[in-house]
């Protein structure tokens, strides 16, 4: 019998009992969904975090600067000297930072404070929508200007018009000089929610002048491992202790933002992947009784010249349509779940082509794998003890 | 064409045996009709599967065209099923889903025979009984005459040279009995062997030999009609 006629025999007998039929398959339905939901979720979150990575600019270094005990004051010309003589690094930008509230007015709003210079924009790639960014002469000059996010603006002047106002910063007034573009949501926090000014004139605002973080920006990947390099030495020199520091490169974190996501994304398949044995046992427990319904079948079957191998293939071939029929529908469930369940959470399911195929051959493998057990009976039946089966 | 020395069946049910055959020799030639009688529990239905092959004997040798078939495996005795014998069941034991053209083509599935030619002679097979308006009807479409027609159709598609056939007649009524009768006496024109297990002493006549079986033993072998 050719494999064609051999999987019409097995959906004509499928339909023989489609409620039973549908009732099996929801498991092996649910499981393959729940894969492919959750793997699409997955890998759109992982997607998502990478292009925020990405978008923080490239060749980017983060330092964290935490100290040693009492000694975590690395003052700004400190942390700027790190790297101002390293050929490799395209601008350094170290940020003092802290928690403030500001004031327009009437309205108040609790925001994030950075201390920096003109270079976190060209680090950061942040632009400005209207006004200018901070200038060398007012870190120098230690000028009380202030360069607002969106959200900050939105809360303190709604749709006014913010450049030449003076904001109040924790009770000291700064002239808004500019307007940041929409910086989005990443990693680091919201990029709209916070205020930039002169990390000179920042020092009345934190409660610790030590920098931070220092960012830098790196002429091309081999400077990046270069600067590195650099830094960890020099900053085990001046702390004396590898835990003060940590240095991230936007290689590195996307290297654990994979591998955590994947992990992340394995494990969840993997529990969803119980529930596709638990629809696989729901197949062998109906194959077992169609195999029992039909032995009469079988045993006309052997009677009339069906070898052994032609019943077990018979019914191989049966429970892997049943399977894989079932993680065809569960295939087209998990990929609308994903894309609704994506859509309530703000991340884009990304189907892989390969996740989908793989779920198609795994359900139609759990379907030979737990039709094997009721095949091999069907097979081994005597056809004498068959055919007298009523 | 069959020839069976000493054959020995016997049945284990827990502790019990029971012994169906007990030690039967014979020789079938080619072109033979032959009619197995006795009384119910005599062993004819245990002969018929020996000699069909769909079950081995406890002793004894079975020759089947000069070669040994007692002792074959099981894939080798299913090949002698599909290519030298042709079945047929009191009960006709069709397929109920599938039409009487599909039963028919249903041996040469397992032949290999391709599709369109299988179709072809399965067509050839139910014209043969008679049957070639009825090919698309179920089993259950058809009356029991018809549906022994069927198998009978069946029992030839395969291009069997031996027909066995138990108790054909025994779910029929007395006038499709006779055209199932009169189907054998046709196929034995024909030249293929017959052997009929009957309690039907009409049936007996028409066969050109008759054996008797009692009690798992052969007790008379005569020549009739
Ligand atoms: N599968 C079996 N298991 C146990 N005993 C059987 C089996 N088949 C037949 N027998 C016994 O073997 C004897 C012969 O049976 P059978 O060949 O069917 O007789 P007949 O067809 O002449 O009526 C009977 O006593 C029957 O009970
Ligand atoms: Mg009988």
């Amino acid at each position: 019998m050719n494999l064609f006629s051999a999987v019409r025999l097995a959906f004509g007998s499928i339909m023989t009992n489609k409620l039973r039929s549908f009732l099996t398959m929801i498991g092996v339905t649910i499981g393959v969904a729940a894969v492919i939901a959750l793997v699409a979720i997955g890998q759109g979150t992982q997607r998502q975090i990478r292009s925020q990575i990405e978008s923080l600019g490239s060749y980017l270094l983060t330092v964290n600067i935490r100290g040693r005990g009492a000694d975590v004051a690395m003052t700004y010309r400190e942390a700027r000297d790190l790297t101002s003589d390293l050929p490799q690094v395209v601008a350094a930008a170290p940020v003092v930072s802290s928690s403030v509230t500001t004031k327009y007015g009437t309205r108040e709003h609790d925001t994030n404070l950075l201390g920096t210079d003109q270079n976190l924009a060209v680090v950061r790639g942040m632009d400005v929508e209207r006004g200018r960014f901070l200038a060398p002469l007012d870190v120098e000059c230690r000028q009380r200007v202030a360069v607002l996010g969106q959200d900050v603006v939105r809360e303190l002047f709604g749709f006014a018009d913010p450049i030449g106002q003076e904001v109040k910063i924790n009770g000291i007034s700064f002239l808004v000089v500019g307007v940041l573009a929409p910086q989005g949501t990443s990693m680091m926090g919201s990029g709209d929610d916070q205020i930039i000014v002169p990390v000179t004139a920042a020092r009345q605002l934190v409660e610790s002048s030590g920098v931070r973080t220092l960012y830098v920006k790196g002429r091309d990947a081999e400077g990046v491992e270069v600067v590195t390099a650099v830094l960890e030495q020099r900053l085990s020199r001046r702390f004396k202790d590898p835990d003060a520091f940590r240095i991230f490169s936007q290689t590195q974190m996307l290297e654990t933002v994979t591998q955590v996501t994947s992990t992340m994304t394995l494990m969840l398949a993997a529990i969803a992947g119980i529930s596709l044995i638990v629809g696989g046992i729901g197949v062998m427990n109906i194959m077992l009784v169609t195999v029992t319904e039909r032995t009469r079948e079988i045993g006309i079957r052997k009677a009339i010249g069906a070898r052994n191998r032609d019943i077990l293939r018979q019914f191989l071939i049966e429970s892997a349509v049943l399977g894989s029929l079932g993680g065809s529908f569960g295939i087209v469930m998990g990929l609308l779940l994903a894309r609704l369940a994506g859509r309530a959470i703000g991340v884009t399911a990304v189907a892989s082509p390969l996740v989908v195929g793989g779920a198609f051959v795994f359900s139609a493998g759990v379907g030979i794998l737990f039709g094997v057990y009721p095949a091999t009976r069907a097979a081994r039946l005597d056809p004498i003890q068959a055919l007298r089966f009523e | 064409m069959i020839r069976v020395e000493n054959l020995v069946k016997t049945y284990r049910m827990g502790s019990i045996e029971v012994e169906a055959l007990r030690g039967v020799t014979l020789e079938i030639a080619r072109g033979e009709f032959v009619a197995v009688v006795g009384p119910s529990g005599s062993g004819k239905s245990t002969l018929m599967h020996l000699l069909g092959c769909l079950d081995t004997p406890t002793r004894g040798s079975y020759y089947l065209d000069g070669s040994l078939v007692s002792g074959l495996n099981s894939d080798d005795l299913a090949r002698i099923r599909s290519r030298t014998i042709g079945f047929v069941f009191q009960g006709f034991n069709l397929l109920p889903r599938l039409t009487a053209l599909e039963n028919v083509e249903l041996p040469l599935v397992y032949q290999g025979v391709n599709p369109t030619a299988r179709r072809l002679k399965a067509r050839e097979c139910l014209e043969e009984v008679g049957l070639s308006d009825r090919a698309n009807h179920l089993p259950s479409q058809l009356s029991g005459g018809q549906q022994q027609r069927v198998a009978i159709a069946r029992a030839l598609a395969g291009d069997a040279s031996l027909i066995l056939a138990d108790e054909p007649t025994g779910n029929l009524d007395r006038r499709s009995g006779r055209e199932i009768l009169d189907l054998f006496s046709r196929l034995h024109r024909a030249g293929r062997t017959i052997v009929v297990v009957t309690h039907d002493m009409e049936v007996a006549a028409r066969a050109h030999r008759l054996l008797r079986l009692q009690d798992g033993l052969l007790v008379g072998d005569e020549r009739v009609g």
